[in-house]
Order: C-alpha cells, then sequence, then structure tokens
C-alpha cells in the first residue's frame, strides 16, 4: 500500500453518545498523529453524527485508523478518501474595524473579489464570512491582516463524499434481523 | 378469564417491580448468571454493596486486598471458565487501581466487567471527595464503558456490558454508576442484550476466502500453523485439532494460544516468539503457507518485521477486521469466528502427511534439546533450575493442572515447559505483561474451577506486586498452589543487563523477605527448597494437600532463558546460548 504522505478525510458515522468523541481522538493520540481538523455534526440519518477528520498521513495508516474505529462499539461506519474523492470547503469569519470600510477603498475590492459575505456591520467593527478551500482563505487572510483583523477564526474541514456510503442501509439490515 | 387476567397482572408485576439502582444492579447481575465477582468496597459504592449482603445466598463477593487483586482475580475466572469475570470498586482511588487489570484485559480479549461507583452526580466535575473521571481514564483501554446517573439507565446499561464483553472478541467493559443513580428507585425489568446496531461482534465467514485458503494449504508443501487464543475464545479446539490431523499440518502457538491442543500431540510442535521453540521459530522463515489462526502477530512472536515469513504466503483467520494486515501482509484473510471458519474449512481440505517437512520440526527439536531443554529440565549443575521444578509439577499433576504464570523469565519457563492435557490451562498475562498477575488470578480460576488443580508460578518479584493477596487466599480458604521460583533478581532484566548491558544489574538485585514465614503469618502451609533432593517429595506434598500450600523454590540466580530471539532480530535468528 501506498506509503506517500498525503491528506485524507476520514468520515466516520456513529452513536450520540457521551465519550465517543475521546474514544475516537485516542485513536489517533495513542499513535502519535496529529488531527489536523475535526468537525462533528447530525448526519442526513435521524439520531445519527457524522465526524469528518482531516489527517495528513500515509494511506496504510489511513486504512489501520478506519479499521481501529469501525472497532469501537458505537461507531456505525468508518471511511477514508483522499481530496479528489471529496467535495470539501471550510468556513471562515473575520472581525475587523468598520473604519477600515470606509478608510480603505481596497477592503471593498479585496471583499468582492474573494466572494466573501458581509454578515454584520455596525459603527464599531463588521464581520466578514467566507467559505472555500483553505488557500481562497488563506488569501484573503494574508490580504485583510494588512489592514489590521480584530478577530479571526476558521471551521475545521466539512466535506461530502463522491461515492455512496450506505448507513441507511446498513441500519436498515439490523433493524430486519433484531425484530 | 379472571384468572387469566390475574396471572397477567402478576406478570405485569413481575415484570415492573419498583427496588432501587443499587439492588437492580444486584438482580441484573444474577440475571447475567454471575455467581462470584471480586471487589473493594468504599462510600460510593456502598449502597450496591449493602445489596450484596442481602443477596449472599445467590452470589458470593470475595473481598481482595487491592482492587488490582480483584480485576485480576476477575481475569482468571474468565479465562479459565470463559465466562465474563466481575470486578467492583468504589469512585477515586477502587476506579484507578483497576486499570492495570482493565487494561491487561484488553490487551489479551479476556471478558470482564468492571463496576464503579461515582460520587453524586449533582457533584460530577467539582472534585469531589474520591472523585475521578474513570470513564475518561478507562477509555482508551475498554471495549466499551458508560457512566449512568439515572437508576433507571442501570438494567440496560449492564445488560448491555455483558454482552459486549463477552460477544465477538471480548474485551473489558466499565460501568459507571453514580451514587444518587443507586440511591435512586426504578421500574425493574431485565432484558438480556441482544444487539447493539452499531456493533457487529462477529462478521460473516467468507466461504470464497475458505475455499481460497483450502487451494493455498492443498497445495503447500511446507505449510505451518500458528494458532492464538482466538482458537480457546471461540470454542475451536476440536476443529484446530480436526484440521490439524487431516492435513497432516505442523503447527505452533502463541502464548496464549496455549492448551488449546494437548502438548503431546504429535503435530503440537511448540511456542513460537522471543522464547519460543527453536523449530517453530526457525521455520516460520522457511514455511510456504503460514496459517495464522485466532493470532495477532505480536512484536514478541514476529520479532523483525521486514523478515518475518517474507518467503511465505498468509493465511490470516480473525474475528477482528483490525488485525488483519495490522502487523502482517495477508494474502487471503478468513474474517469470522475461528469455530465457524475451520468447520468450513475442514472439508474443503486434502489429506496429507507432509513427514518431510515435518521430521525438520523433528531435527531442529532435537538439537533444541540436546542444547537447552536437556539443562533445563535434567540439570547436571548444583543450582536448581525453573524448568525442573516445572518437570516435577507435570510428574504431580499429570499434566491435568491449570498453570497461572505471573510476567518474566518463570512464565516464559512455565509456558515452555508445562504439559497441559486440557484447555484453557494456560493463564498468563501476555500482551501486557503484568507483574502481580498470577497470585489474584489464580484466585479466581481455583474458584471458577474448583475441580481443577491450580497451581501458581510465580518470580520472587512478581510475587511481591500482589503478595497481600494471601489474605484472600487464607480468608476464603482457596487451595491454590502456589510456587515461587526466587533467583533474588528481577530475572527476565537481568538476563537482559547481562546480554545487551555489560552485566550492569541496574537495580533488579532483590534482597528478599522470608517467604514462608509470610505464608505462615497468613495460615498458609508452606516450604522452602534449596537442594535437588528436596524438590520433589516437596512438589508431591504440595500437590497432595487439599488446602492453599506455598512452596518457595530457591533457584540459580543467574540463569538464562533460551532459546531467545533478541529484541528487533529475525525469528530465524534465534539463539540457543
Amino acid at each position: 500500500m501506498n506509503e506517500e504522505i498525503k491528506t485524507y478525510t476520514i468520515s466516520v458515522y456513529t452513536e450520540n453518545n457521551i465519550g465517543l468523541l475521546n474514544r475516537i481522538s485516542a485513536i489517533f493520540q495513542r499513535r502519535h498523529i496529529n488531527i489536523e481538523s475535526l468537525t462533528t455534526s447530525q448526519s442526513e440519518i435521524e439520531n445519527v453524527n457524522r465526524f469528518v477528520i482531516v489527517v495528513n498521513t500515509a494511506e496504510n495508516q489511513a486504512s489501520k485508523l478506519v479499521k481501529q474505529i469501525e472497532k469501537q462499539v458505537e461507531a456505525l461506519r468508518a471511511y477514508y478518501h483522499t481530496d479528489e474523492e471529496t467535495i470539501f470547503t471550510e468556513s471562515c469569519m473575520f472581525k475587523i474595524k468598520s473604519d477600515l470600510l470606509f478608510e480603505e477603498p481596497q477592503i471593498q475590492n479585496i471583499i468582492k473579489e474573494s466572494n466573501a459575505r458581509i454578515v454584520t456591520v455596525n459603527k464599531k467593527f463588521f464581520v466578514l464570512e467566507k467559505s472555500g478551500r483553505r488557500h481562497e482563505i488563506e488569501l484573503l487572510r494574508r490580504e485583510l491582516s494588512a489592514f489590521g483583523i480584530m478577530q479571526f477564526v476558521r471551521s475545521g474541514r466539512i466535506a461530502v463524499t463522491k461515492d455512496e456510503m450506505k448507513i441507511t442501509e446498513m441500519l436498515e439490515a439490523f433493524n430486519n434481523n433484531t425484530i | 378469564m379472571k384468572t387469566e387476567t390475574a396471572k397477567k397482572t402478576q406478570n405485569m408485576v413481575e415484570k415492573t417491580e419498583r427496588i432501587t439502582g443499587s439492588e437492580a444492579v444486584i438482580r441484573c447481575l444474577i440475571e447475567e448468571g454471575v455467581d462470584i465477582l471480586y471487589g473493594y468496597p468504599g462510600g460510593a459504592i456502598m449502597p450496591v454493596y449493602d445489596e450484596l449482603y442481602k443477596f449472599q445466598d445467590q452470589i458470593t463477593h470475595v473481598l481482595t486486598r487491592h482492587e488490582q487483586g480483584a480485576t485480576h482475580a476477575a481475569q482468571g475466572y474468565a479465562r479459565i471458565s470463559g465466562k465474563v469475570g466481575v470486578a467492583m470498586a468504589t469512585s477515586g482511588p477502587g476506579a484507578t487501581n483497576l486499570i492495570t487489570g482493565i487494561a491487561d484485559a484488553q490487551i489479551d480479549s479476556t471478558p470482564m466487567v468492571c463496576i464503579t461507583g461515582q460520587v453524586f452526580s449533582s457533584l460530577l466535575g467539582s472534585d469531589a471527595f474520591q472523585e475521578t473521571d474513570i470513564v475518561g481514564i478507562s477509555t482508551p483501554v475498554t471495549k466499551w464503558n458508560c457512566q449512568v446517573t439515572n437508576a433507571a439507565d442501570i438494567p440496560e446499561a449492564l445488560a448491555k456490558a455483558f454482552y459486549i464483553a463477552k460477544s465477538g472478541r471480548p474485551g473489558p467493559v466499565l460501568v459507571d454508576i453514580t451514587k444518587d443513580a443507586q440511591q435512586g428507585e426504578l421500574d425493574f425489568k431485565y432484558e438480556k442484550c441482544k444487539g447493539v446496531r452499531s456493533y457487529k461482534p462477529v462478521p460473516d465467514t467468507d466461504l470464497e476466502a475458505v475455499a481460497k485458503a483450502a487451494e493455498l494449504i492443498n497445495n503447500a508443501k511446507k505449510p505451518l500453523i500458528v494458532w492464538g487464543q482466538g482458537v480457546i475464545l471461540g470454542q475451536a479446539e476440536a476443529e484446530l485439532k480436526a484440521v490439524i490431523e487431516k492435513g497432516g499440518i505442523p503447527a505452533a502457538w502463541t502464548i496464549l494460544g496455549a492448551s488449546a491442543l494437548p502438548t503431546s500431540h504429535p503435530l503440537n510442535v511448540g511456542m513460537v516468539g522471543m522464547h519460543g521453540n527453536y523449530a517453530p521459530n526457525k521455520l516460520t522463515n522457511e514455511c510456504d503457507v503460514l496459517i495464522a489462526i485466532g493470532m495477532r502477530f505480536d512484536d514478541r512472536v514476529t520479532g523483525k518485521l521486514s523478515t518475518y515469513a517474507k518467503q511465505a504466503k498468509v493465511i490470516h483467520f480473525e474475528i477482528d477486521p483490525a488485525e488483519i494486515d495490522k502487523n502482517v501482509k495477508t494474502d487471503v484473510a478468513v474474517l469470522g469466528d475461528s469455530k465457524s471458519s475451520l468447520a468450513a474449512l475442514l472439508p474443503l481440505l486434502n489429506e496429507n502427511s507432509h513427514s518431510a517437512w515435518h521430521d525438520e520440526f523433528k531435527k531442529l527439536y532435537q538439537i533444541e534439546f540436546e542444547k537447552v531443554i536437556k539443562n533445563d529440565i535434567h540439570p547436571v549443575k548444583e543450582g536448581l533450575t525453573m524448568g525442573e521444578v516445572l518437570r516435577q509439577i507435570n510428574t504431580y499433576t499429570k499434566g491435568n493442572a491449570a498453570i497461572v504464570s505471573d510476567v518474566g523469565q518463570h512464565q516464559m519457563i512455565a509456558c515452555r515447559y508445562s504439559e497441559f492435557n486440557i484447555t484453557k490451562s494456560n493463564i498468563t498475562s501476555g500482551g501486557l505483561g503484568t507483574m502481580g498477575f498470577a497470585l489474584p488470578a489464580a484466585i479466581g480460576a481455583k474458584m471458577a474451577a474448583p475441580e481443577r488443580e491450580v497451581v501458581a508460578i510465580i518470580g520472587d518479584g512478581g510475587y511481591q506486586m500482589t503478595i497481600q493477596e494471601l489474605g484472600t487466599i487464607f480468608q476464603n480458604k482457596i487451595p491454590v498452589k502456589i510456587v515461587v521460583l526466587n533467583n533474588e533478581f528481577l530475572g527476565m532484566v537481568r538476563q537482559w543487563q547481562q546480554l545487551f548491558f555489560d552485566k550492569r544489574y541496574a537495580s533488579t538485585e532483590m534482597t528478599n523477605p522470608d517467604f514462608v514465614a509470610i505464608a505462615k503469618g497468613y495460615y498458609i502451609d508452606a516450604k522452602r527448597v534449596v537442594k535437588r533432593e528436596e524438590l520433589a517429595s516437596a512438589v508431591e506434598e504440595m500437590i497432595a494437600s487439599k488446602g492453599p500450600y506455598f512452596l518457595e523454590v530457591c533457584v540459580e540466580k543467574e540463569d538464562n532463558v533460551f532459546p531467545m530471539i533478541p529484541a528487533g532480530a529475525s525469528v530465524s535468528d534465534i539463539r540457543l546460548s
């Protein structure tokens, strides 16, 4: 299996139970693997959570991580995908002094060209939101940092995969077997 | 009609009695068939102990002298019986003292349920007296764990705990119950857990993979089986024997696989791994098909991975998908439980004898016998050897005892030289290497199988890690036989210091107390042997003894265990001296 270090997006479908985040993150910690980003949310299925975890690692390691995650009792299924196999995005927010919006006309150009969205404006500050790929967000941050950023925050990656994930079928099969 | 309605109401009442959470804990244990549990009381678990007092006629609680002892006793109980072992402790230090045993059970796949008391839910996170985050602490070393803060959730949590601990690849589960949940009331109704939707304990046996495996085995000229504890956990001993005999396949075992096939079986070629037998280690790198059954290619088994069985096609029969390709890349992975997979394999196998191949094992065994085994079990030097003690034990137990060993040189000797006629008879701490395991584990083993002879083989180092459990043995009159092989050293570490650290014996020499006096202090019959001529009669007396018995054998101080695969070396570089 390929030893080349790549970015892998690990998607995990789980029960929504206390402590599961700890259990899953421990799998990475134990192998001394840094989690680049981690997002958890409701999935497309009622009462099923989805973790999106990004790691830079080799494929054989990614495959082992996924097996160890699936081994956890409350993990329904786990998958790993390369960037090419997923549609992904991140989101970020900037809080910037409102004066700059009027004093620095270039800022308005930057906002337009970057497809960022102004969420709110008041006398003191305005808030800018943008979602997109990491390099787009980084470019925007660099451009704005020249003028001074009061606050910056970026979310972890969220991703959907190009291939199907048959969680619903799996859950139905379980229900049919036990009823 | 009337009587029917009355019956129904009665059933309803029976089904939903109003009881406390702590009574529910005991009722759940009884429903799960628990007859013995091990533990230690304390503030946050007192309501459950109060109920144990009321249910004494149905369930026996054994007070160990330390919570670690409770876990190892539960492990010993589980390992010899195949049932779930149960340990109980209070919050805080009681709970953290369970961790070593839980980690041991996790790495050795032992079914165990640990119940811990916890502070009131209103106090969680407040640094209350004896509060510790035991769910957080135990997460990486449990198969599953949970915290219960409502009395009503107790039956479901415990049902799930027993189901998860026992099913699939077994493991330890911890259920942490707050004191208010123990004191609260619930409408009790117990339903055994039949499944958890996010958990598939046993993968379906893939018949196509079985067929591929059979084809590889049938075409093999030099097949070698290495089986592990998966055979014992899957109760596949008979299937293993049938496969070995039909295929005429030499079969070796990992330390935890020992006893699944009698030692005397002609196709049993011994133990693999760091201190295993010469032939199976050496020939791992000469076989053409390596058939791994219910084992996990531990580094102590494989030595240097990049030179491990590279010439062979590897077939891996395994219940846990995460083990496939974890350490050794397999050519054919047969997922499923060992019993059904081997049963499916058997009719597809061709009868064979591989006698030339088998002769190679015999040849290497002769070399090992001349250079190592002979001197170990029939020594001519003055000092006593651990190997001759094991030979005497074999003589007087006739290979029918369960041998519970601790960790170190004596453990390797016990596993190498014990004769096993009966499965589930080698109880030892394999993966974690927990010193202090044997004495409490022997307690659990003997209580689970009172009809069996249980002999604990322990070094002078490990013995002193859980020596306080002599109190448990004395109080409960548990007739275990305890053999301490005393070389006044932490022998295995000393061996490494001799071989790899120029004999710098840093902190391995022990000035020991009078072990016989200590045993006698607990009113346990005890004897010390220092001369060869005293050994046989002392072992005979110990085995004949009806009660617990302690035997100290003062062995050669600086003996080494061979063969040995030095850490990081290849299995084919196994050393005989």
